[in-house]
């Protein structure tokens, strides 16, 4: 019986293969760019994957400082001695041609197996190369191209290291990072044998760190990559829309034929399962499709990604996807589970038609014009919900629950607002034709509603995204220009050089602020503990959110500290709480400052303080005060005088532009996305519109009999579909500036540990609303056109007999 | 002469090939008469009505109406003969689901700038219909409907009325009772009606009656 009813139900595409095209355009692209979200997420998280699997870090045992610090070194010779299976490792940052680059330090002697690397040479096979002079460095690939001829000794590519990492021994690495004699961890063997002393014993104020699941990176990404999936999904959601439309119309188109067969003999079940096959296959051919097209989507937004990732996170992720099978198959599942979501209430209909249904013109129209009315009352419940959720939830899965209640409750909303609307035009209008405008728009209202929600959505997204950007790209202008006070900035090449510097600034600047920081741990969090002069610089111009009264002088009597926002947030602190930092240091907090970008926490005390408790701080690096009009000068001159390169004295505008250039590169993906959504919802409002140009007929025809030329009809068909964009981008500013407010209120604080204030930009909704208009109207285009050249022979089949 | 047809020839394009729907068809209508048109399904009659009513234009042959060739007329100027000088009754009502029966009256005589208050408020009395007037279409009977396609018409008070098997979807009384109205209220317009029509009992009590067989006139 397949055999025979499968083709007759298939039979339908091959005399509506506009239908068809936009039932698997709809599909391929609401898949394509999911998949090139999953496939951008799954490229970074293989990339985590590989970075947290050097050294073996996500399988082995390491031994730290329990407050972040540094190890002596004689502590390994301890410990091997007490028994204990060790390696010690050295890591820090170089920089080489201004880039900074990740530097670990190994023994290669006493690297665990698990942890050897692809080129780490083998006692006997290239080993003394790297263990002496001239050294060897291990590094990716891309990296080791980049770095070749910086370093002064040979690099030897390693595709099991990461971006932006390089490896070397231990000795050099310590010498390189100024850390003689000390070590950052140990990395213990799996074995270990019995009988070993405990560790408390053989080096008190260590402990040991189990491997993670997840690592650091991975951790900190995770919100960005949620961020991706959600517009992923938003865009999927979007192009749903075009599906349910079409596969909507085909149903109704074959109502009669499906009730013909089961009159005939086909029992119910075999037609709702050549039904599901069809299904299926339609699911495969554009799954694939869309896959395919989701790849090169991927291509053309990863590298950006990637400069998004580094910039905010540190993390380096190549630049080239690879080709997973597992995106494949998400690929197929979620083109199959949608297209089976889109289908479902029509199989459940078709299931439950009686045999003798008496004829009911479009049906499916009719039972959403029911359903306007219980799809307004589940719309607005759902905004309650998400409105008290605003006030009541925390945490970031509530946050995005609830701009997603936000958008399906607003979406739910719209027809009936709509509706409401163009009746009120209807009743204000006075002219015959502009009375028949309004009351058509409204009666064709229904079968537009799902590509104009889409439209709302995308267009809400669009504003939200957009306003949360530019907010924070205004806000970001300022800050930078707080805490970028100083005109210029230098870095030495070693101390003595930097000592020699601040020497000759000494009478030429207006004042030489060192920029000195380390690492370590507070609040059981990683931390950069930076220094501060007492000077003016600092007073007037840092980005102080909250603070005690007198705060930099209590800094500078060394009474009391700073914290970034993030670290403020994310540990619940409190203005005079203590802060315990490493080296036994516990100060009061006496202020908060806003540090835009940075995922970690961050410490500032008086330098004094700083170079008191951490006398091995590199003081490499200074600000210097001038007036504007002579830092050029100033540059010059001390490129001249000390031959420094020129990205080692760099003027307070480049470190902005390029700040800037960082952070506008950061958006362009969500920009690409933002787009990309938009034009999914403009092919599902052209799909709608052209399938629905046929049942336009029976109103239209009857209105051209009465004197209204074809022409006037077909402009008031645009006008309509303009007027309905205009009236739903409308209804997507307050539901963009509520979108807008969650990103920056709960979102981002979630996520980044830093708020924004929200800045409007009507300006930027005027430029939307063009691209709104422009859009509608390249969707109302074709089918407007077609209408106003239809022959009158199909306008008069209109009036045809039906005995 | 209000109406005059001169060997009217149409041909339409089909998969199986032209399809010469009327052969030569001759006819003439004066002001305020009434015609019936008969003849058995394919014979061409809607599509006869159709190029009167300036829907589409015939291949040879010439329709005047008031002494113009409309055949020579303009999408514009068409459309401008189907607001004022024509009007058109169809068998499946064609109402406009979207205005109440009220709007749907008074919708082509406000389309030709004709619209009278009290002419159309006194049709809806005539056709029964006053106590509809804020009803739908869907709302409203086979019957309800049908007066209200035939009020639509007459409130624009065309010079001539064209209907299409109005009757065609109602039972017998219904039929009888609609046509009478459409008669009377005609003549009350002062418009000329060319009627489609199977039945040659409804056929009879028109003034002329028409035959078509095979795209020609044929002896009735």
């Amino acid at each position: 019986m397949l055999a025979v009813s499968l083709p007759a139900i298939l039979s339908h595409w091959r005399r509506h293969p506009i239908q068809l095209a936009m039932l698997l355009l709809g599909l391929c692209l609401a898949t394509a760019l999911w998949s090139a979200v999953q496939a951008i997420n799954g490229e970074a998280r293989a990339s985590y994957a590989r970075a947290a699997a050097v050294l073996a870090q996500d399988s082995l045992t390491q031994i730290v400082h329990a407050d972040g610090d540094l190890i002596d070194q004689t502590v390994f010779a301890r410990l091997r001695t007490s028994g204990w299976l060790v390696t010690p490792v050295v890591n820090g940052e170089l920089r080489l041609g201004g880039t900074r680059y990740r530097l670990i330090g190994v023994d290669p002697v006493s690297l665990p197996p698990e942890a050897r690397m692809i080129g780490l040479p083998e006692p006997g096979n290239g080993f003394t190369a790297f263990i002496s002079p001239p050294w060897q460095f291990l590094a990716h690939p891309e990296t080791a191209t980049r770095v070749t001829g910086l370093t002064g000794s040979p690099i030897v590519a390693s595709s099991s290291l990461m971006p932006g990492t390089l490896v070397t021994d231990i000795g050099h690495a310590q010498k390189l990072l100024g850390l003689e004699g000390s070590i950052s961890r140990l990395i213990e063997w799996k074995e270990q044998p019995a009988g070993r002393k405990p560790l408390a014993q053989v080096a008190p104020g260590l402990v040991e760190r189990a491997p993670g699941t997840s690592s650091d990176i991975s951790r900190l990404t995770d919100s960005f990559h949620l961020n991706l999936t959600a517009f992923g999904f938003l865009s999927f959601a979007v192009g749903l829309f075009i599906v349910h439309a079409a596969v909507g119309l085909a149903f109704e188109q074959r109502r009669i034929t499906f009730r013909t067969m089961r009159a005939l003999g086909l029992p119910a079940i075999h037609l709702i399962g050549a039904l599901m096959i069809e299904a299926l296959l339609l699911s495969v051919v554009a799954g694939l499709a869309g896959v395919a097209l989701g790849y090169g989507v991927a291509a053309v937004l990863l590298p950006d990604v990637a400069a998004t990732l580094k910039g905010l996170y540190g993390a380096e992720v190549p630049g080239g996807l690879t080709v997973r099978p597992a995106v494949w198959a998400a690929g197929l599942a979620i083109a199959a589970g949608g297209t089976l979501f889109s289908t479902s209430g029509y199989l459940v209909r078709t299931w439950q038609q009686p045999l003798m249904n008496a004829a009911r013109p479009l049906a499916w129209i009719e039972a959403h014009v029911r359903s306007i009315r219980y799809q307004a009352v589940a719309g607005i419940s759902m905004l309650v919900v998400a409105a008290a959720m605003a006030w009541l939830a925390t945490g970031l899965a509530a946050g995005f629950i609830m701009i997603g209640l936000l958008f399906l409750g607003a979406a739910f909303a719209l027809p009936l607002a709509l509706s409401s609307a163009l009746k009120l035009g209807t009743r204000l209008a006075r002219a015959p034709l502009t009375q028949w405008f309004w009351a058509d728009a409204r009666q064709q209202l229904p079968g537009l509603s799902l590509a104009l929600m889409a439209l709302l959505l995308a267009l809400a997204t669009n504003i939200g995204v957009g306003t949360m950007v530019s907010s924070f790209r205004q806000t970001f202008v300022g800050w930078l220009d707080q805490r970028l006070a100083s005109e210029l900035y230098v870095t030495a090449r070693t101390e003595a050089e930097a000592q020699r510097i601040a020497a000759f600034l000494k009478d030429r600047a207006d004042a030489v602020l060192p920029i000195w920081h380390v690492e370590g741990t507070a609040a059981g969090q990683p931390v950069e503990i930076y220094g501060v002069a007492d000077q003016r610089t600092y007073r007037d111009n840092w980005p102080i959110i909250e603070a005690v009264p007198g705060v930099w002088d209590e800094v500078a009597a060394g009474r009391g500290l700073l914290v970034n926002e993030q670290l403020w947030r994310r540990r619940r602190l409190a203005l005079g709480q203590s802060l315990l930092l490493p080296r036994g240091l516990s100060l009061p907090v006496a202020g908060v400052y806003s540090d835009y970008g940075n995922p970690i926490g961050q410490v500032i005390i008086s330098n004094d303080q700083l170079t008191d408790h951490f006398p091995e701080v590199q003081r490499l690096r200074y600000g210097v005060r001038i007036a504007p009009a002579l830092a050029d000068g100033l540059a010059d001159a001390l490129r001249d005088r000390f031959g420094l390169p020129r990205e080692n004295v760099v003027s307070q505008a480049s470190i902005k532009a390029f700040s800037l250039g960082v952070f506008d590169r950061t958006f362009t993906v969500t920009a690409a996305l933002n787009i990309l959504t938009l034009g999914v919802a403009t092919i599902a409002m052209f799909a709608n519109l052209l399938t629905l140009a046929n049942m336009r007929l029976p109103s239209v025809a009857p209105v051209w009999a009465m004197g209204v030329r074809l022409k006037t009809l077909a402009w008031l068909d645009l006008t309509r579909g303009l007027m309905l964009a205009v009236l739903t981008m409308v209804a997507a500013i307050p539901l963009g500036i509520a979108l807008s407010w969650a990103l920056l209120a709960i979102v981002n604080v979630e996520a980044f540990g830093w708020r924004l204030p929200l800045h409007l930009f009507p300006w930027d909704w005027l430029r939307l609303a063009i691209m709104a208009v422009t859009a509608a109207l390249a969707a109302a285009a074709l089918p407007s056109w077609s209408l106003a050249h239809t022959p009158p022979a199909r306008l008069t089949k209109v009036f045809a007999h039906e005995r | 002469m209000l109406l005059k047809l001169n060997e009217v020839t149409k041909t339409f394009a089909t998969r199986e090939g032209p399809l010469e729907v009327l052969r030569g068809v001759s006819l003439s209508l004066n002001a305020g008469e009434t015609m019936a048109l008969t003849g058995e399904s394919g014979s061409g009659k809607s599509t006869l009505l159709h190029l009167v009513a300036g829907l589409d234009k015939p291949d040879n042959g010439s329709i005047e109406i008031d002494g113009q060739d409309i055949t020579r007329l303009g999408d514009g100027e068409l459309a401008v003969l189907r607001r004022e000088t024509v009007g058109l009754v169809f068998q499946q009502f064609n109402l406009i689901p979207s205005l109440d029966a009220e709007s749907n009256l008074a919708f082509q005589a406000r389309l030709a700038g004709r619209h009278d208050p009290q002419w159309t408020a006194r049709l809806a009395e005539l056709l029964g219909l006053k106590a509809y007037l804020k009803h739908y279409p869907e709302q409203l009977s086979g019957g309800q409907q049908q007066r209200v396609a035939i009020g639509r018409t007459l409130a624009a008070r065309p010079r001539l009325v064209l209907a299409d098997e109005p009757t065609g979807n109602l039972d017998e009384a219904a039929g009888d009772a609609a046509l009478d109205l459409m008669l009377a209220l005609a003549s009350e317009a002062g418009s000329a009606l060319l009627m489609v029509t199977h039945s040659s009992r409804l056929a009879a009590r028109l003034q002329c009656h028409v035959h078509l067989h095979a795209g020609r006139v044929a002896p009735c």
